[in-house]
């Protein structure tokens, strides 16, 4: 790997990716910081090549970290959570269930069928289908499988989740909070056509992770510029705007318990890292 | 301090409650607080929601009354940022020197979030686009536009002997294919001058429209009682083809608007006047009225930029000279033409009538050449050199 040059992992789960990081780059080699960006068609691929080092950083989903942080140890190295966006910390996943149907409390949900988004999806499929099992309430469930490997970046499955609700072939379907204001704005779901029966409690979403093998002065001095940046800079918001952002925040560890337990629950990785969801193949 | 409060009672943020909500944190400063109470059942979740991609901070409590949601938004300062450096396109009722590229795809006069695309306009030159008289024209042209449909008689009946009518057929047959390149030249400038002169789009625009309706007019005249159009010679088009080719704007500007459509006013003024039925009488008359609001603009912008830049002049002068050049050895005006024209006004065969005829288009030439030197006076020629240059003009008229 160049030394001189810090080199970052993302998924290209949309083509603006492309615009985003190219403005990144643009943007850093104007304040005297070499990044150069590759992308990658699915997380898994990205982690490996994280703790292979063959990429310093991760801009990495929730569960990705998960699963990067169980590696680490295994690969002999360390990763942290060095920044996150303002929007990535404190998200919520709900249960939602027409609003002319009969289910009024979680609990009427036992036995039925519960339409999710991919099945590596944390927001519209692990984490509340966790929430529903931590309440006592065991489900059916019916996913849909859009971007598998993109850890629910594509919205593609919470959509077709919500279709089916309105549809009438599934009795809830589950997904993030923004993305229920979204469906509900846009129109695939009728204002007030639905019922919110259940919320998880917060949790964070992605982080730009480190290995303690990249280089320490350019990290310093990328956190430095990440956390210098404002969205007063029109050439960087525009690039905010694509990436959902105000501001860059510090990491934290401590908005992926819940999680890392989901994980655990349904067996997607082990304690190391490795795949052990059943038909996961990204 | 006492929060500002809001109730948006039961309304939802997937039913326009987000209008409420920025219309009172758009009251307040970064850091100060909005208490928000609804009674929607997403509410909670939605605020959530919003507020994060908002840039807000949002505390919800937990002891509002059931059914109710009670919060407390802090407004985050992200709208400010955004139009933190914002400016304004200059001002609606002025028309700046040279308008930056960063105002090109914004109303003159808005405030301007700073960022976006710097299109390129290579006319952004006031002096070498704008005129004083632009907007009024573009008033006068907007309100005078009229139906094909209702403003010529079609109907009304008419006998015409058959080389009479040929005639006719010829004459609309040329004046399409010349109507055709005078909507073309504008159209290839408008993309290329500022949104800034803005009134100047306008009235070219609306230029481009009134060559379309002239282009249809006259087609429909042409095959009111025939199957077929006339002749269209190559000499014309290599004529025309000279206009489309320049891609200066002034010289442009000069050559179509200035000398060929400024012949062309007296030449639909002929053809109106000596018209044989009235359905050719109106639209002919009906396209000079238009043809002369767009001589109007040429002269004004013309006369303007030379005003402010004498060597303008020298430009205009080689154009007339180059394009003669280049058509020198040409027929000039396609012969059927001519001899339509001689029918038109003689009225009849008999030989008298031909030869007045033939003098009256002897006399319509010598009306145009007047024309042409009054206006390249108009733009500061000497009398001298204005006849020079009108008799260097194309004998094709446009």
């Amino acid at each position: 790997m160049m030394s001189d040059v810090l080199l970052l992992g993302a998924v290209a789960y949309d083509p603006k990716v492309v615009r985003i990081w190219n403005g990144f780059r643009a943007w850093f080699a104007e304040h005297d910081l070499a990044l150069d960006y590759v992308l990658y068609s699915n997380y898994e691929r990205q982690v490996d090549d994280l703790l292979a080092g063959r990429i310093h950083l991760a801009w990495n989903s929730p569960l990705a970290w998960v699963r990067a942080a169980r590696a680490a140890s295994v690969a002999g190295t360390e990763v942290s959570p060095l920044a996150m966006r303002d929007t990535d910390r404190d998200l919520t996943s709900v249960v939602v269930v027409r609003a002319d149907g009969p289910l009024r409390e979680p609990g009427d949900l036992t036995g039925c069928l519960v339409a999710t988004g991919a099945l590596d999806s944390p927001q519209a499929t692990l984490l509340p289908l966790a929430h529903l099992a931590d309440l006592g309430v065991d489900v059916r469930v019916q996913r849909f499988d859009v971007g598998v490997g993109l850890h629910g970046d594509h919205i593609g499955g919470e959509r077709d989740a919500a279709r089916a609700l309105v549809a009438g072939t599934v009795d809830a379907a589950l997904m993030l909070d923004a993305t229920h204001l979204m469906l509900c704005n846009e129109g695939t779901l009728a204002p007030g056509a639905t019922r919110i029966l259940a919320q998880t409690p917060p949790y964070d979403h992605c982080n730009l992770t480190v290995t303690d093998r990249a280089p320490r002065g350019p990290i310093d001095r990328f956190g430095d510029l990440l956390s210098g940046m404002s969205y007063a800079d029109p050439q960087l918001r525009e690039l905010f705007d694509l990436e959902g952002l105000t501001a860059w925040r510090p990491g934290r560890r401590t908005g992926y318990v819940a999680l890392e337990a989901a994980v655990d629950r349904f067996g997607f990785y082990d304690d190391t890292g490795k795949i052990t969801m059943p038909g996961y193949s990204p | 301090m006492t929060d500002a409060q809001l109730d948006l009672g039961d309304l939802g943020l997937d039913a326009g409650g987000h209008l409420l909500l920025r219309r009172a944190l758009g009251a307040l400063r970064a850091g100060e607080r909005l208490a928000v109470r609804g009674r929607d059942p997403a509410l909670p979740v939605h605020l959530g929601a919003w507020c994060r991609s908002e840039g807000h901070a949002l505390d919800v409590s937990d002891g509002a009354p059931v059914g109710q949601c009670h919060a407390v938004i802090v407004r985050g300062e992200r709208a400010d940022l955004r139009w933190l450096g914002a400016v304004r396109a200059g001002e609606t009722g002025t028309v700046g020197t040279r308008p930056p590229a960063a105002w090109g795809m914004a109303a003159r006069g808005a405030l301007l979030e700073a960022g976006g695309p710097e299109p390129h306009f290579d006319l952004d030159d006031r002096d070498l686009v704008w005129a004083d008289v632009a907007p009024q024209l573009y008033a006068h042209a907007a309100a005078r536009q009229w139906d094909p449909a209702t403003a010529v008689p079609w109907e009304e009946p008419f006998t015409l002997a058959d080389d009479v009518e040929s005639a006719v057929v010829q004459v609309m047959t040329y004046l399409v294919e010349n109507e055709q390149v005078a909507l073309l030249v504008p159209a290839r400038f408008l993309g290329r001058i500022h949104p800034h002169f803005r009134e100047v789009l306008q009235l070219l625009a609306v230029q481009v429209a009134d060559e379309a309706r002239h282009i249809e007019v006259f087609t429909r005249r042409a095959l009111l009682r025939r199957k077929a159009l006339g002749t269209s010679s190559a000499a014309g088009r290599v004529s025309l083809f000279t206009l489309v080719e320049e891609s200066d704007f002034s010289l442009a500007s000069f050559l179509l608007s200035v000398l060929g459509e400024g012949t062309f006013v007296d030449l639909l003024g002929f053809v109106a006047t000596h018209a044989p039925d009235p359905v050719t009488r109106r639209v002919t008359s009906l396209a000079m009225q238009d043809e002369r609001r767009h001589v109007l603009f040429g002269v004004a912008h013309l006369a303007q930029h030379a005003a402010l830049e004498p060597r303008l002049r020298d430009r205009l002068r080689a154009a007339v000279e180059r394009r003669y050049d280049a058509l020198r050895d040409m027929a000039g005006l396609n012969a059927d033409v001519f001899d339509a024209l001689v029918v038109l006004a003689a009225g009849d065969w008999t030989p008298e009538a031909i030869r007045s005829g033939y003098l009256r288009v002897r006399q319509l030439e010598r009306q145009m050449d007047e024309g042409r030197r009054r206006r390249l006076e108009r733009l500061g020629f000497p009398a001298d050199e204005a006849a020079e240059l009108s008799a260097l003009h194309t004998r094709n008229f446009m």
